[in-house]
């Protein structure tokens, strides 16, 4: 691989680059972690081997790139320069699609988008993807993570190229501080005065990190980014390290992403085969270095005291935050760490400008953000929105409303530091500041969706049980304050709940937020906060009336057979993994409650054409002749 | 490779492991996880040699191994099943994909089966948010599989 010497040969490169995919079909397959797991590889063997057989495999290029977001509909491929988009496509729709599409320029009308009668072709005009503004996501779908030219001919190290040549590092603060690009991990600190304040601390060795510990279940914007755009990562990180002054980095990754962890190690490789990273940097006098820290799996490594502590090798624990990781951060050194998504964001301001970067967003929140829409949502997947998009706009335009017809309940966000919004706050603009107000918290962008069919208080436990498994014990308020949480939880979800066992939840959340020692036990109580705050009557109704609305907690509910509907066809009675069921083939089958496990196979056996196994509520409203007849 | 679950990480291979990061001591997490990839799980000799190439002491060490839950001090078996217990999975049903899963085994989670097969794990989240319930075996992933689709694909492992 040539090593670039200078800005000119970058700029060689990327005519070159842009050249070469002048003229030719590009069949792009995502090969995400989500569409690999809807078999994205053996369709992509499949293509080989069918536009080898056709002849064709000179005349087209074929990609397999990072995360195209309609993750559901997957394996996704779309077909450049007409921008065709075919959806879940499997290894038996390749032959048909280079037949027709690649070879006759026709469509496969079945593998096309369809909604309310429409069919869509391009893929920026599928209603998932029109109500979106992808700046970070924009090349996703275009772009092969493993090939550096091909980054390079999307404009990719033209800010670098740019800094390195003619700006100062102050202009570059200047330029991040001007677009006010706040922290996309969740805090919503401003970049351009974190970064200051590494450059003006007087050790001269410094640190930048890039936090990619997305720990927050329910989330998947940073694996995406890394997987699918890993050098835009690295180009924002090497642009802030000459902005503070650092001569080295870490890529902090969790071990859960083998994906992103590999796309990663391929950038920086790359990279520094071309003269992008490394010593004298374009041949500037700027020299840089980059290594890579795999987690081990913490939830807590994402606060950054902790994720310092497990790169030096020891165990993640977080520190009172009296001294700034900016003055003394890593090694004792002033040390900058941003989010993945907030690294993304650099070099498009570079590129575009802090005006254009301002031009999109809320007064306090600028630019755009991405979100994991996930749950119990028609079309699940991976968006970007302008801040202050709401989450009305977000659920129903672009993740067309709730699963099956069934009713919204409550929106998840913030990861388990957040809260549940419900239907009365569905026009709230999504911003730092917005969600905070209604008691939950933007975080990272996990956005999950719940039906009718959740529980609330099985939520909060949830998450709260979440919080016992992964606070680090260090301080006692977190250890303990979380542990009787989780206690309180449990018996109010298995009928055993206490009239002042709410009173005392609100108590332990107080306690908390004043006393525990990092964020992870100060916010540990959101979740049952903001539940108690807008589905008190879920809780009460299990406290006093030991029932469970949402029919969820096992201990509050029970499976019955209708004698009038079931027809004896012993479909359950076969999957019953404890023999509970019973009942002459042909003759009206019955549960033994005491044997039930309340798995539920029994309901998903049942055909629906007879409906006959049903799940009540509460044990108690089982009239006993139901429960042995 | 059911052969690297059978024979220890030899001393040899823990060496060449600890020399790739220069034998740093704050290349111990990293040290540690490739023992675990290879050998599946972290053996007392192998912590034991880990500390005194490193230099770092061996309560050390031990806190770093037990911290984490990407490490195991029990010996696994030669195929990992894990289960998504993130919160959109959580929402879409993992609960019951997780009691499935343990049922066919008939093991808990963090255990192994008898045969040595298979170990059942769970983990927070995996990322697969939009094809929720998930569970992975070793890394290939699969959403929602039914009981069905469940006999069908570990019968495909040894």
């Amino acid at each position: 691989m040539e090593r670039f010497s200078s800005p000119r040969d970058l700029d060689q490169a990327r005519q070159s680059a842009a050249q070469s995919r002048q003229g030719r079909l590009t069949l792009s397959l995502c090969s995400g972690t989500g569409c690999l797991a809807n078999r994205s590889r053996p369709v992509y063997e499949a293509l080989i081997a069918e536009l080898d057989k056709a002849g064709a495999a000179d005349k087209v290029i074929v990609k397999r790139t990072g995360c195209h977001g309609f993750c559901e509909r997957g394996p996704i491929l779309v077909v450049y320069p007409q921008e065709i988009c075919y959806l879940s496509v499997q290894p038996d729709d390749v032959a048909e699609i280079v037949a027709k599409t690649v070879l006759k320029g026709e469509l496969v009308d079945r593998l096309l988008w369809k909604q309310a009668g429409k069919t869509f072709t391009r893929q920026s005009d599928i209603p998932f993807y029109s109500h979106q503004t992808r700046q970070v996501l924009a090349h996703n779908s275009l772009m092969d993570p493993a090939d550096i030219d091909d980054y390079i001919g999307y404009d990719g190290y033209a800010a670098l190229a740019d800094v390195l040549a003619n700006r100062t590092p102050q202009q570059v603060i200047d330029e991040i501080k001007r677009a006010d690009l706040r922290g996309r991990g969740g805090g919503g600190f401003p970049a351009g005065v974190k970064w200051e304040t590494t450059r003006n601390a007087a050790d001269p060795v410094k640190y930048v990190i890039v936090n990619g510990d997305e720990g927050d279940p329910g989330a998947y914007m940073d694996r995406s980014v890394l997987e699918g755009a890993p050098h835009s990562v690295l180009e924002g990180l090497i642009i802030g390290a000459y902005a503070i002054g650092a001569t080295a980095g870490f890529f902090y990754i969790r071990q859960e992403y083998p994906l992103a962890l590999t796309n990663t190690l391929k950038a920086i490789e790359q990279a520094e085969a071309r003269g992008l990273l490394g010593d004298n940097i374009l041949g500037s006098p700027f020299s840089f270095h980059v290594k890579v820290h795999q987690g081990a799996g913490a939830f807590v490594s994402g606060e950054s005291s902790a994720l310092v502590s497990a790169i030096e090798g020891r165990v993640g624990e977080p520190r009172l935050k009296y001294i700034r990781q900016s003055v003394s951060g890593l090694f004792g050194k002033p040390t900058c760490l941003n989010n993945v998504e907030t690294w993304a964001n650099v070099p498009l301001i570079i590129r575009n400008g802090a005006d254009w970067f301002r031009a999109t967003g809320t007064e306090g929140s600028k630019g755009t953000k991405i979100f994991s829409l996930v749950g119990q949502v028609e079309h699940t997947g991976l968006v970007e929105v302008p801040m202050g998009t709401t989450l009305r706009q977000i659920i129903y335009d672009i993740g067309g409303g709730i699963k099956s017809g069934r009713k919204f309940k409550a929106v998840q966000t913030g990861g388990p530091s957040g809260g549940c919004i419900p239907e009365a706050h569905l026009d709230t603009p999504v911003d730092f500041d917005a969600l905070t107000q209604l008691g939950s918290m933007m975080g990272s962008g996990g956005m999950i969706v719940m039906d009718e069919s959740s529980c609330m208080v099985d939520v909060a436990r949830y998450f709260v049980e979440f919080l016992k498994e992964e606070s680090c014990g260090k301080c006692l308020p977190c250890r303990e304050g979380i542990r009787e949480m989780v206690t309180i939880l449990n018996r109010i979800t298995q009928g055993q709940g206490r009239p002042g066992d709410i009173a005392f939840l609100e108590d332990i959340a107080v306690l908390l937020s004043e006393a525990a020692l990092c964020g992870l036990g100060t916010s540990a109580a959101n979740p049952v906060i903001s539940t108690l705050r807008y589905f008190r009557d879920e809780y009460e109704a299990h406290i006093h009336a030991k029932t469970c609305p949402a029919g969820v907690c096992k201990a509050l509910i029970a499976y019955t057979i209708d004698a009038e509907r079931c027809q004896g066809c012993g479909a359950c009675a076969k999957q019953c993994p404890t023999k509970a069921i019973t009942g002459e083939k042909k003759a009206a089958h019955r549960i033994d409650q005491k044997k039930c496990v309340k798995c539920g196979v029994c309901l998903d056996a049942c055909p629906k054409k007879y409906r006959a196994v049903a799940k009540v509520s509460s044990v108690s409203v089982v009239p006993e002749a139901v429960q042995t007849a | 490779m059911p052969e690297a679950t059978e024979e220890l990480c030899s001393l040899d291979r823990i060496d060449r492991i600890i020399d790739r990061y220069g034998g740093q001591r704050s290349a111990l997490i990293q040290v540690l996880l490739d023992i675990q990839k290879e050998d599946k799980w972290l053996a007392e000799e192998s912590l034991r040699h880990v500390a005194s190439r490193l230099n770092v002491p061996l309560p050390q060490v031990y806190q770093v191994a037990t911290f984490y839950k990407a490490f195991s001090l029990a010996r696994r078996g030669r195929h990992l099943i894990t289960v998504c217990m993130g919160t959109a999975c959580h929402v879409r049903g993992s609960p019951r994909l997780f009691d499935r899963v343990s049922q066919k085994l008939g093991v808990g989670p963090g255990k192994t089966t008898h045969d040595g097969r298979f170990s059942l794990l769970t983990v927070n989240c995996m990322g697969c948010c939009a094809l929720g319930p998930v569970l992975a075996i070793d890394e290939d992933y699969h959403s929602n599989p039914s009981a069905a689709d469940l006999g069908r694909i570990l019968s495909q492992y040894e």
